[in-house]
């Protein structure tokens, strides 16, 4: 195997043209309105990035789902990542992604201006070598994402724990994956015909982990791969269910997701994190969707550790991004779209992260 | 969600891995891949290594998709 | 100078002031003879319009692979006076230094402007240096200012695109601005990524005698990249770009990083880098031109002005979809999801 047969050969401009047509043959004596929803950020990133939505034949339409971290964690998390920013003595380590999000009424950007110390890493191994370095400081790092993520999280723990660092800990809001999926099935209102789920997530979880949802809710779900030929493979594979009344949980990504995932991953991830209810930005509280610290390793939860006061959370009415992660409308149906919510000054979430819904509609949709 | 980038491991000591795409390298825990060695694919998360790319499903795949070309072009 | 490292009194004006302008920084920049030195630099008449320029450099790392912040500063400046179709005639350097940089750091800075200077033809006539207390600046900020003379007839401005006018870079993109990141502490990266840190004088003037009034635009995509680059011009032409995805040059180590990272290639810096639009006549001869110059050796044709429309940019992506490219909001971030 070449490294090249893991990229240039998934962006092939004639087998694109192949799938594409195989699309249109699959679907042109369906007669309905085809309505596919990719989970993952990731995913929509790629579909705008590669302009795939406006190749697809009309009756598919792609929707975003709620699978942008950053675009679901709570303001109140922000809040607290905001006054511990301004605590003295500490300093926030977290992934690019979460600078920008606006709080109730500042952001991490705007902390550092101010005058935090705030270091975007790019891995959760480098906050503990932060840690390691600044022995008098409290190193904080913001724990967002999904099950791809929060084994790295997991793992940086254990690390900290073996090195002895008493000063560093997790702002957490881990979120998972297929409970969502469940809950957006379940609401009357959406009708998803097929899911694209997760490539990465499902690298952890594994493919099985959306039998649940194919048996209760008999929606098709197919894991997908990130390159741009996963993706319309992703929708043919889909198609061919959906057009044939299948619904079944199949694996167009085998190459990385095996059924059972990583378990070794997911151990790492059982040893610190617990399931717990979560809230998600725009969707509400979704029962057994989140992770939480173990009170085993509370010592490296910094909600425990390190009590600040927080502000109390103010959303912007008018914002739509509720609706938008759970699919039901597209950003050009929000008022403050292009107008009053913007990357440089983003109102809603989904505007916030590169990957988000309205990001990626700004950033190239405007076709 | 989640950016992956596939990457191939190579050199590995006490868990750690130098990892290498395009040239450029970078370390990678292994925490989560015990038995992966040199000269494997691993799919690298935020300085991690989630998970092992299989070769063959890979070479399935291409094949899959080399096929897909075949049909395509078949006349209509 | 008796001192390893710059200190306050070295911008006090007195003594240290002068020891360190005599023994080091007029000696590496100018030679201009003591007899010569006067508050203002006289330069001889110039004939015809004038281009003049200004620009600040602040980077972090202050060395990187393929230059330094002295190079890049005459280049940059000089690549400025450029893109207005001019030919640089004479720059000021003006530098504010931290307290306790090594003055080693500061020579080699100084001979690599000279040096850059040197190979795109043009003087550095005047200056000025300032020192800050420790903590108060970055190690060397330069700010400097480039005056050149437009020969007669030409007349290119962002505003000139028009429909069907091809749209050209000399080489691959990015290579600065991952050459930069790639080398911050942090990032941990190992790549063999150098600055493309350039002056780009001399392959202006070459597409000047290859293509002449057919040359419409010239601009080079520094911060913000080719995106933000040609999402100016379109503004300014009103004009649609379509650009040809698989068309952009790019270098291993860039595709690479920018993979790892997270980052799209088209908004990262370049610093020898510039974008021609030229009529679609004189294209392929402004082609073989840029090939020609060691500046230009991978110079391609990457998009084309489709439309007298609201100066958009569009993409042609690998796929054959297509999606339109925005401006760069905020700096680029590493990110992971």
């Amino acid at each position: 195997m070449k490294s090249q047969d893991l990229t240039t050969a998934y962006r092939d401009p004639a087998v694109a043209r192949a799938l594409l047509r195989q699309i249109e043959t699959t679907v042109r004596n369906y007669r309905r309105q085809m309505t596919l929803m990719e989970v993952c950020g990731t995913h929509t990133m790629a579909i705008y990035q590669h302009g795939i939505r406006a190749l697809l034949p009309e009756q598919i339409r792609l929707i975003s789902g709620p699978g942008c971290p950053v675009c679901v964690t709570p303001v109140d998390y922000v809040d607290r990542a905001v006054a511990l920013a301004r605590r003295p003595g500490t300093i926030i380590t977290t992934f690019g992604d979460m600078v920008r999000v606006p709080g109730s009424s500042s952001s991490l950007l705007r902390e550092q201006a101010a005058g935090a110390d705030i270091r975007i890493v790019y891995s959760p191994l480098d906050a503990i070598a932060i840690a390691a370095c600044n022995p008098g400081k409290e190193v904080v790092f913001l724990g967002v994402g999904f099950e791809t993520t929060t084994p790295t999280v997991a793992g940086a723990v254990l690390a900290a724990e073996k090195q002895g660092l008493t000063n560093f800990s997790v702002l957490g809001s881990h979120k998972t994956m297929p409970a969502p999926m469940m809950a957006l099935t379940s609401d009357p209102e959406l009708q998803v015909d097929g899911y694209l789920c997760p490539a990465h997530v499902s690298a952890i979880i594994g493919a099985d982990a959306y039998r649940p949802i194919v048996e209760a809710c008999r929606v098709p779900c197919v894991v997908t791969g990130f390159e741009p030929l996963d993706v319309l493979r992703g929708v043919l594979m889909l198609a061919r269910q959906v057009v044939e009344g299948r619904a079944e949980v199949e694996n167009e990504y085998s190459r990385v997701v095996r059924p059972d995932g990583n378990p070794k991953a997911r151990q790492i991830l059982e040893t610190v994190f617990e399931p717990c209810d979560a809230r998600w930005r725009g969707i509400g509280v979704i029962p057994g969707s989140g992770l939480r610290i173990r009170n085993s390793h509370a010592a490296f939860n910094a909600e425990l550790k390190l009590p600040v006061e927080v502000e109390e959370p103010v959303e912007h009415k008018g914002c739509l991004c509720g609706e938008i992660l759970k699919g039901k409308v597209r950003p050009g149906d929000c008022p403050l779209f292009r107008k009053i919510c913007t990357p440089e000054d983003p109102v809603g979430a989904c505007m916030v992260s590169s990957e988000g819904t309205c990001a990626a509609e700004y950033k190239y949709g405007n076709i | 969600m989640c950016l992956g980038v596939p990457m191939q491991i190579k050199s590995i000591t006490d868990g750690v891995a130098v990892c290498e795409i395009d040239g450029v390298q970078r370390e990678a825990s292994l925490m989560m891949l015990d038995e992966a060695q040199v000269g494997d694919f691993v799919l690298i998360h935020a300085g991690f290594a989630i998970e092992k790319i299989d070769p063959e499903e890979a070479e399935l795949t291409l094949k899959a998709l080399r096929e897909a070309l075949d049909m395509g072009l078949e006349p209509k | 100078m008796n001192s390893a490292l710059i200190l306050l009194g070295h911008g006090s004006g007195g003594k240290l002031s002068h020891q360190l302008l005599d023994d080091i920084i007029i000696p590496a920049l100018s030679g201009i003879a003591p007899e010569e030195q006067n508050d203002a630099a006289v330069l001889p008449a110039i004939d015809g319009e004038l281009a003049f320029t200004t620009d600040t450099y602040v980077v972090d790392p202050i060395f990187f692979p393929g230059g330094n912040i002295g190079d890049l500063a005459i280049n940059g400046t000089v690549n400025d006076l450029a893109m207005a179709g001019a030919v640089p005639v004479a720059i000021s350097v003006g530098l504010i230094l931290e307290e306790g940089l090594p003055v080693a750091d500061l020579q080699q800075v100084l001979a690599s402007m000279r040096q850059a200077a040197d190979t795109a033809g043009v003087r550095i006539v005047t200056g000025d240096t300032k020192v800050v207390p420790r903590g108060k600046g970055d190690k060397i900020f330069i700010n400097t200012a480039g005056i050149g003379r437009i020969p007669a007839g030409r007349k290119i401005s962002g505003s000139a695109a028009r429909p069907d006018d091809k749209v050209l870079i000399n080489g691959p993109v990015g290579d600065h601005g991952m050459a930069v990141m790639a080398s911050r502490e942090g990032l941990e990266l190992t790549a063999d990524i150098r600055s493309d840190s350039t002056a780009l004088n001399g392959l202006v003037e070459d597409l000047f005698t290859a293509c002449g009034d057919k040359l419409h635009v010239l601009r080079d995509p520094t911060r913000g990249g080719v995106a933000t680059t040609l999402r100016e011009i379109a503004g300014q032409s009103g004009v649609d770009i379509t650009l040809e995805e698989q068309a952009i040059p790019l270098s291993e180590g860039v595709r690479g990083a920018c993979a790892i990272l997270g980052l799209d290639p088209l908004f990262v810096a370049n610093e020898g880098k510039l974008l021609a639009l030229v009529a679609p006549e004189a294209a392929e001869d402004a082609l073989a031109a840029m090939r020609r110059h060691p500046a230009g050796r991978q110079a391609t044709i990457i998009g084309e002005v489709t439309a007298a429309s609201n100066g958009r940019v569009l993409m042609r992506t690998g796929i054959g979809g297509l999606r339109a490219i925005e401006m760069l909001s905020g700096e680029q971030l590493p990110r992971i999801c």
